[in-house]
């Protein structure tokens, strides 16, 4: 573990997590730095998502705990960590279908800017939420395609939406869960070249199977296998890690010596 | 704001215009019972499009809806048998209580999701139906008659045919007003995103539950004003108009109108009680045509009349 005088911006200890005689979550612990790009990789069923949901707070821990920027989240229901800056792309697309791409985005940006007990003005006239969100749909590319209803977007785009929604909520902690799946491989190029953009303003935790793009991305990377962190260090150091070699990497030893 | 010309606006424009002018066709015509039979439908459209803001913008499916058309009924009728006629005291306690009663079985029901929400809610409904009909003091399953309408004195006065119709209409268009105001508000814009993805909502910060809950409040407090409406229209309040199929009456002038268009509810209410009205002229089992029609309402139309309308092209 890299030794740092500054404390983790999410520190994960002990953290359990079982679906009947299943362990998803085997005892883990994990140190997330302020500014540093995290992946974490593992084969299917390795408990990746399932960590991301507790993280989050979709998902309730069997026991361990977590804190996020110093406080004690474990507890805390989802609304009030997003409050607190901790943002979730989700795997499987999830935005709001009935709603155009803008007031996807308009609408993250509103949750963080104070209540919605407002009944009478119109919200899609509200300059600055507007505005919010047309900047972060300008950061992912979507300024175009602002007032396309989301089930008219492309696979592509609605994976762009997702993250500009993440930015909105103008996180500290972004946790990408696969940010790549099902894209084409130059919409897999452009999410790169976004998240490395984006890895300068903000924390993120990202969830990938594109082991390109995890080796080409990440500070450190966690491998993850039957909910156990068996190997935390540089991808170059992971690269030659025996142990997650024989675990987890297999044919796609080659893949990464390229990365 | 614009409003386009679509077909859809042109029917609501049209529906409304025929709505204002009514007593002035029923004036010239001398046909009273046409400005009975649409206070009537005025008074249900009120109810119906508050049972479309839960269920058209908020997905909570309430099967226990006329539940307020009786609370704000019995709350008129149980004044003004105490000796209590002033409609200001009357009408503000039948919002109070239905506000209370939506807060109460909201706070409950929204636990819930899907059907049990459906059930839970008609559960609520038929328990407050049962209570009502033991309430012996106020006749009990026999129903409460109403010696004397709500006192608006100097303002309005409800026994005059023609000004009672344009106080329910005036509330109607004043209900449509308020909804639509809500939905495009940032309390809407809420509640609409929780109807969509209520997992998402929650992870982008939103604590769901509490939005549906008000939302869930507002709505039976409009229809806590259309029970007020009812019981001076009939005179007349009795448990028979908390009953199940009542609520269910209510949702099938939503569905007919549209769900979640602002004015389907009231198109709806309107189609829903003309047919039943011409219908049970010819048979007294109106309901034999009525089903099926509903049938095919559901299986080709979904979104209703609204939404047919909306599949229209002008020119």
């Amino acid at each position: 573990m890299v030794n740092s005088l500054a404390d983790p911006l999410l520190r994960v200890e002990n953290l359990v997590r079982r679906f009947g005689g299943i362990t998803a979550t085997d005892n883990l612990s994990l140190n997330v730095m302020s500014g540093e790009l995290h992946a974490i990789i593992g084969p299917n069923g390795a408990g990746k998502t399932t960590l991301i949901s507790q993280l989050t707070g979709q998902l309730a821990p069997n026991s361990g705990t977590i804190h996020f920027a110093g406080r004690d989240v474990t507890r805390q229901p989802a609304y009030r960590r997003s409050r607190l800056g901790l943002a979730r792309s989700f795997q499987t697309t999830s935005l709001l279908p009935d709603f155009s791409a803008i007031d996807n985005v308009a609408i993250a940006a509103q949750a963080h800017d104070g209540h919605s007990f407002r009944f009478w003005g119109n919200a899609r006239k509200e300059k600055h939420l507007r505005d919010a969100a047309r900047s972060a749909l300008t950061r992912v590319g979507l300024e175009a395609r602002a007032d396309v209803p989301v089930s008219e977007l492309s696979h592509g785009e609605q994976r762009e939406l997702e993250l500009a929604v993440a930015l909105a909520t103008k996180p500290q902690l972004l946790l990408l869960d696969e940010p790549m799946a099902g894209l084409g491989v130059t919409e897999s190029a452009r999410m790169v070249a976004l998240l490395k953009e984006l890895r300068r303003e903000v924390t993120i935790v990202l969830v990938e199977h594109d082991m390109e793009a995890v080796f080409a991305l990440a500070d450190r990377i966690t491998v993850l296998v039957y909910g156990r962190v068996i190997a935390c260090d540089r991808p170059d150091a992971i690269r030659n890690n025996e142990e997650v070699k024989r675990a987890y990497l297999g044919d796609q030893h080659v893949v990464v010596a390229h990365g | 704001m614009t409003f386009p010309i679509t077909p859809r606006n042109v029917v609501a424009a049209l529906v409304a215009i025929g709505l204002l002018l009514l007593p002035l066709y029923s004036h010239l015509t001398g046909n009273i019972f046409i400005l009975t039979l649409f206070t009537r439908i005025v008074i249900f459209a009120l109810a119906a499009s508050s049972l479309n803001l839960i269920m058209g913008y908020g997905g909570m499916m309430s099967f226990g809806h006329a539940a307020y058309l009786g609370i704000g009924g019995y709350a008129v009728g149980i004044l003004s048998f105490e000796g209590i006629g002033s409609g200001f005291i009357q009408w503000p306690v039948a919002l109070a209580v239905s506000a209370l009663f939506a807060l109460v079985i909201g706070a409950l029901s929204l636990r819930t999701r899907g059907v049990y929400f459906i059930m839970i809610t008609l559960a609520f409904a038929q328990m407050a139906y049962y209570i009502v009909s033991g309430m012996s003091r106020y006749g009990g399953d026999d129903g409460l008659t109403i010696y004397k309408r709500s006192n608006f004195d100097g303002l309005i006065y409800l026994s005059n045919r023609v000004q009672f119709y344009y106080l329910c209409l005036g509330c109607l268009f004043g209900g449509l007003y308020l909804i639509w105001r809500i939905i495009n508000s940032r309390f809407g814009m809420v509640v609409q995103g929780v109807r969509s993805n209520e997992q998402r909502m929650q992870a982008i910060g939103f604590h769901a539950n509490r939005y549906r809950l008000v939302c869930f409040v507002i709505a039976g407090t409009i229809c806590g004003l259309s029970g007020a409406l009812l019981a001076n229209n009939t005179d007349f309040v009795s448990p028979a108009v908390m009953y199940w199929t009542r609520s269910g009456d209510l949702m099938v002038m939503v569905i007919l109108g549209g769900m979640g268009s602002l004015f389907g509810p009231v198109i709806g209410a309107i189609v829903y009680l003309v047919l039943e009205e011409l219908l049970s002229q010819f048979t007294e089992y109106w309901a034999m045509i009525m089903g099926p029609l509903l049938l095919l309402i559901v299986l080709f139309a979904r979104g209703g009349i609204m939404g047919l309308l909306g599949r229209l092209r002008l020119g």
